[in-house]
């Protein structure tokens, strides 16, 4: 079960690289730490992308991983602009002290 | 053999890393971690010859990303940050419902591991020849072309946007 790496030992690798990020999303108040778990996430479909990739014989899962490479730049440039310009405004960078629609 | 062990050392970096990074206290910390964890990803790729993924995600990912997150990081004063609670207080309704979902995958990833062998690796790889890059490189300026066109859209979009987003004064 352990010996010979199947396509399915990645998928688990994948699994568990998603709920960490998951994870890390849900319980801690560091927007920083936050967008890294997004990315830990982003990674986590590329190697479920290129594992299926490689078992298939295609390089079509190699495509679709750098696009959600460049979505990942995209999503990181944007997510920091908004916490400087939310640190400027709030002085915090802890997600729960940003609570301007919560009354 | 050696595939094996270097799988299992790939892997333990990154979900070390993983760990790692969403458990330090300190942001700097946080973000050198996640780079061994990215570090990690890559030599997976590498072992499922995907080189060209290897190389982006070495010069986008940890070159790029990362050196924009480490920028930011010392841009915003983090040290209050540091100080106070890492945690949410609903942390362990996070880690109950995120257990649950990670027993739910491992239960069908092994149940279903039958379904992965019916469809078993063609040994023909695609026509053309060549390396991994100039495979990838086909593929992507033929039959990925619009959304290759699209996605340098967002890039510009982003860019724009993320400018506006940090400028003091528009």
């Amino acid at each position: 079960m352990l010996y010979p790496i199947t396509t399915n030992h990645y998928l688990v690798l994948s699994a568990a690289l998603l709920v960490i990020g998951t994870l890390g999303v849900l319980t801690r108040r560091n927007i920083v730490i936050i967008l890294m778990s997004i990315e830990l996430i982003l990674n986590a479909v590329n190697v479920n992308l290129i594992a299926f990739s490689h078992h298939f014989g295609a390089v079509h899962g190699q495509i679709f991983a750098i696009f959600v490479i460049a979505i990942a730049v995209a999503e990181a440039a944007v997510g920091l602009g908004i916490l400087i310009a939310l640190f400027r405004n709030k002085e915090t960078v802890l997600a729960d002290e940003i609570d301007l629609l919560k009354w | 053999m050696l595939d094996a062990t270097f799988f299992y050392l790939f892997a333990l970096l990154s979900v070390a890393g993983a760990v790692m990074t969403i458990t330090r206290r300190s942001a700097v910390h946080s973000a050198i971690w996640l780079i061994v964890a990215l570090l990690g990803v890559a030599g997976l790729y590498l072992l499922q010859k995907a080189e060209f993924l290897f190389a982006v995600q070495i010069v986008l990912y940890i070159g790029g990303i990362m050196v924009l997150f480490l920028f930011v990081i010392m841009l915003v004063n983090l040290d209050e940050a540091a100080r106070q609670r890492q945690f949410n207080k609903q942390w362990w309704i996070a880690l109950a419902a995120v257990a649950a979902v990670g027993a739910e995958l491992l239960y069908f990833l092994r149940s279903g591991a039958g379904a992965f062998r019916l469809a078993p690796s063609p040994a023909a790889r695609p026509a053309g020849g060549g390396g991994n890059t100039e495979q990838v490189a086909d593929v992507l300026f033929s039959e990925y072309l619009l959304p290759f066109e699209l996605v340098s859209i967002l890039l510009l979009v982003a860019i724009v946007g993320s400018v506006i987003l940090a400028k003091k004064r528009i």
